[in-house]
């Protein structure tokens, strides 16, 4: 057990991209906790997926040794922490670990949008700040202007920031002793019950789940009979133990330490992020105030191209959702697409992610429906349907309204590209609340639908501002709308598996566009085919495929036969990766690429 | 019609250089003349000892380019097959030849050995064209040979191909009629395609070259085509053939037909009737090594499949479809012992039927000029309904 004067527990924010990852690096260098050949690139990345892409899905934690100027010597808990918004969920669990938290920022690009969101989150969970100015190697570096930017658009004393460069090790000292003398020491009980919060949980499969915990009050010991008491459940916590970041067994863990413990637990469902752990001999009065569990808030449904793959999706799906609390999935049929799952995700980042991983480790090949949102039906009875999917849409005789989802969108963007930005916002049905100047940049927060949003406004967002703007944002609130369910027809038959729900006054412009990319991506047939966008039984938008106009091999002969009857059969096995509708076949790759890109002509 | 003679064709399995469009089976080595020709007479008589009691109505020789061949040797295989089958008073027997390889007395000499019917694959009648195709020979050798040809046998056919890079529908229209006015009675036109297993097929590949037209100058060609050779008195009875009336090759509108047709030499196709069941034969490519298995089995077949009815049918809408004249429903019921109709999605015919791509009545089922350019969106669609 550690004192609690030599306890530093503190988190790394910062923009994607800043360098916290590599910052985290040469902590844990310098700190000596691996071996030089066990020293990777971004050793906290542990999937492939966060290493490739350079981001960070999953909090990760170490425990440091570091021997102060003060001649002491000190333990550090690092967390490093998600950036992107979709996973603001772990950034807040993080920051309720810790005392203290490094905002790093990129000296040769400044404030972006979720320096601000995740400095903001850090200052709401109490947290004594450090600033940290980064990338001082480059020659583009502009620490004074970029400690003003901190100053103006955080609000933060920037005036003793730390000048570094993760990348060479130029400032790590500094760092170091900042966080040993400016970030605040735990406190806590260590003869009180035990009280210690459930920060993550994660399936091993050597280890079964592994809880991560921050001990509040008392001492966790190993062998200690534990109890959950928000799911009030009782195990014997046959590990305990740090990561260095090698797992390491340690006896016990007191006030203001983290670190792991397992207890023969099978599946994280039976973990509950927030919770509280306690010992069951002696358990405290009254548990820690915890955190709101994560919601969905993105759905989309997801096919094999290969029907006979479902198994292995819904296997795979199973495996994915052992780590990930906040994913969701549940069984659907669709006409279009067949069997599949409606998924759940916290955004479009998260959807992105699940379903590359799903395509790289399992190999799956999918069909990715458009996202959408969750809306709240109010039926003429009374009633209010939850719903995730557009097809599901009741008849629109029983409805009297329908309520969508908004969010507070905040853009940092240099002001060259302000006005195309404002024209998106607005074409996107947002409402403007702040317009502000910090030198050659603008903030702009709007309330924006996030219906709106999940469609394509990132990619247009980077297109607009060749890719200057960073963007995040919060969810607001559910507001009334004038929502209709927009249909698709091909050859006269409604596809399920395009069907959305838009504002009325957006149904022309979708419902053309839509019509539109069809075109392009239906390829001709033997007869002409009509694409109609309906707003119940009213057609918006047509567009008519055109006949092929000769389609026939020049030459077949008595040695082409066999061949060509194989090439027949070929093409009947082909279906598999077509969908009928009628005599009409639409490649599945056409049910993904017609949502991408709502382009404007 | 009840007349269904035999058709034999005979594979010719070298060229003295390879063209980059053609995948048709061939070897730019040097022949070995005698042992092909006892290897075909003795796949002949293999041939000849199940199928007896049959007349002989065509004998197409094609390659490769078997006009490199010396006459006399083609005289033995003819005789070979007149000992083994009686062959029909007005037996058609086609010699395909290639300009370079060919003089006057070369073709009297073929003219001597029984040919009827000379294929010359001329290609095309621009020197710039002949270059692209890698042909070794000229337009003068061309019309030289077709001169010739025309002066020594009966019938003549000439092969083109068109559809080649940067071809104006203009520029073709004058081509195909200077092709027509040469004397011929029977034109091969096809449009270039880019087999994957050609020389062609592997600079798209490296260079990403674009050799084929793009599909609305394809189709505006093909009806361009379609058009000047019906005007010229030259209807189209095939998707690429078109002849004066009587002089369609009666060998391979056997095979449109599905007749029953034997594959001699190396890389030949057949198709024959054995006790009702019919059977695919398909030899290996490779002269050595089908040589190797006629002397071993007597036949160089390296495979012998039995098809299933389900797949001879389909074979022959396939091929039936192909001609003009379609699936011919008293054929058909002696082809299968079935109605055509039978054979046919019944829902899908009607939709073909009315949207103007297929006609169909008492003497059968057959495509339009709109829906022949269109086959094969015609036969997927009529295949997707046989369940």
């Amino acid at each position: 057990m550690e004192s609690l004067e030599s306890l530093r527990n503190f988190a790394i924010v910062a923009h994607i991209d800043h360098g916290k990852s590599t910052l985290a690096d040469r902590l844990i260098e310098r700190c000596g906790a691996l071996e030089a050949r066990e020293m990777r690139s971004q050793v906290l990345d542990s999937m492939d997926i966060e290493r490739e892409r350079g981001i960070t899905i999953k909090a990760q934690t170490v425990r440091l040794r570091y021997l102060a100027k003060d001649g002491k010597t000190y333990v550090l808990n690092l967390m490093d922490t998600p950036g992107h918004v979709d996973f603001a969920y772990e950034v807040s669990r993080s920051l309720a670990a810790c005392e203290g938290s490094l905002l790093v920022v990129d000296s040769t690009q400044g404030v972006e949008a979720q320096t601000l969101a995740n400095a903001y989150q850090a200052i709401d969970a109490g947290h004594t700040l450090v600033p940290l100015l980064n990338k001082i190697d480059l020659p583009a570096s502009e620490p004074d202007r970029i400690r003003q930017q901190i100053e103006d658009v955080v609000g933060l004393d920037a005036s003793d920031a730390v000048l570094i460069s993760a990348k060479t090790g130029i400032g790590i000292e500094d760092v170091l002793e900042a966080i040993v003398t400016r970030l605040p020491a735990p406190q806590g009980q260590a003869d009180a019950p035990l009280k210690a919060l459930l920060v993550d949980s994660w399936y091993d499969a050597y280890l079964g789940v592994v809880v991560l915990v921050r001990v509040v009050d008392g001492v966790l010991r190993k062998g200690m009979k534990v109890r959950f008491m928000g799911t009030a459940s009782t195990h014997e916590a046959d590990r305990v133990g740090v990561f260095t970041p090698k797992k390491v067994e340690v006896d016990e863990l007191g006030p203001g330490e983290i670190g792991f413990l397992t207890a023969g637990i099978k599946h994280i469902s039976a973990t509950r992020v927030g919770d509280t752990v306690t010992e069951e001999r002696r358990p405290a009065s009254a548990p820690l105030a915890g955190f709101k569990p994560s919601v969905p808030v993105v759905f989309c449904s997801l096919f094999p191209t290969d029907a006979g793959a479902f198994e292995r999706l819904r296997d795979s799906l199973g495996k994915l959702a052992l780590n990930d609390a906040s994913f969701q999935f549940e069984a659907e049929t669709s006409a279009a697409l067949g069997f599949g799952f409606r998924c759940g995700f916290l955004g479009l980042l998260h959807l992105e992610i699940v379903q590359e991983r799903l395509e790289r480790e399992f190999n799956l090949d999918l069909v990715t429906t458009a996202p959408s949102v969750i809306y709240r039906v109010h039926r003429v009875d009374g009633s209010i349907l939850t719903l995730h999917n557009p097809a599901d849409m009741p008849n629109p005789s029983t409805i009297t309204t329908i309520e969508e989802p908004w969010i507070k969108a905040t853009i940092l963007t240099p002001d060259t590209y302000l006005g195309d930005i404002l024209a998106l916002c607005s074409e996107r049905r947002g409402v403007q609340i702040e317009l502000t100047y910090v030198g050659q940049r603008a903030l702009v927060i709007y309330y924006l639908p996030l219906n709106e949003v999940v469609f394509d406004f990132y990619d247009r967002l980077k297109s607009v501002s060749r890719g200057y703007a960073s963007f995040d944002y919060v969810f607001a609130d559910y507001r009334e709308g004038d929502l209709v369910p927009l249909n698709i027809l091909v050859n006269d038959e409604p596809v399920d598996a395009l069907a959305c729900i838009v504002h009325r006054e957006q149904a022309d412009r979708r419902g053309r566009a839509l019509c539109e990319r069809l075109k392009e991506l239906i390829p001709r047939h033997l007869f002409k085919i009509p694409i109609q966008a309906a707003l119940g039984g009213r057609i918006i938008a047509r567009e008519t495929i055109p006949a092929l106009r000769k389609d026939v091999t020049a030459k077949c002969y008595g040695g082409d036969i066999s061949r060509k009857r194989k090439l027949l059969d070929k093409q009947k096995e082909g279906k598999k990766r077509m969908r009928q509708f009628g005599d009409v076949e639409i490649p599945q790759s056409a049910f993904v690429a017609v949502l991408k890109t709502d382009r404007e002509k | 019609m009840a007349n269904e003679g035999l058709a034999v064709y005979i594979h010719w399995p070298w060229c003295l250089a390879k063209c980059p469009y053609c995948a048709f089976t061939s070897f730019a080595t040097p022949p070995d003349e005698d042992l092909w020709r006892e290897a075909c007479q003795t796949e002949l008589a293999f041939y000849a000892a199940r199928i007896s009691a049959r007349r002989v109505g065509s004998v197409y020789i094609g390659g490769g380019t078997p006009s490199m061949m010396n006459p006399a040797t083609l005289e033995r295989l003819l005789a070979t097959i007149a000992r083994f089958w009686p062959m029909e008073s007005d037996v058609e027997i086609t010699l395909e030849a290639n300009p370079a390889t060919v003089d006057a007395a070369h073709f009297q000499a073929f003219r001597d050995a029984g040919v009827k019917r000379l294929s010359l694959g001329i290609q095309a009648l621009r020197e710039d064209a002949l270059r692209f195709l890698g042909r070794i020979h000229g337009v003068k050798e061309a019309r030289q040979a077709i001169e010739a040809a025309v002066r020594i046998f009966p019938r003549l056919s000439l092969d083109l191909i068109y559809a080649r890079p940067g071809q104006t529908p203009e520029a073709w229209t004058d081509e195909v009629r200077e092709a027509l006015a040469m004397g011929a009675q029977h034109l091969s036109l096809y449009q270039l395609t880019v087999d994957p297993r050609t020389a062609f097929a592997t600079r798209v590949r490296h260079d990403g070259a674009c050799l084929e037209a793009a599909p609305e100058d394809s189709a505006r060609l093909f009806e361009t085509t379609q058009e000047i050779l019906r005007e010229a008195g030259f209807p189209a009875y095939e998707v690429s053939n078109h002849a004066r009336p009587g002089e369609e090759s009666r060998h391979n509108r056997a095979v449109w037909r599905y007749q029953d047709y034997l594959g001699i030499g190396p890389a030949a196709h057949g198709r024959l009737r054995d006790g009702g069941v019919r059977f695919a034969t398909e030899n290996p490519g490779r002269p050595d090594v089908w040589a190797e298995r006629v002397a071993a089995y007597g036949h160089g077949a390296v495979r012998r499949q039995a098809l299933t009815r389900e797949e001879a049918q389909r074979e022959a809408r396939l091929m039936g479809l192909r001609l003009v004249e379609g699936l011919n429903a008293d054929r058909w019921r002696r082809l299968f012992n079935e109605d055509l109709d039978q054979s046919l999605d019944s829902p899908r015919v009607d939709r073909l039927v009315r949207e103007g791509l297929a006609v169909k009545d008492a003497q059968g089922f057959r495509t339009t000029p709109a829906g022949l350019q269109r086959l094969e969106a015609i036969l997927r669609y009529l295949e997707r309904g046989q369940g």
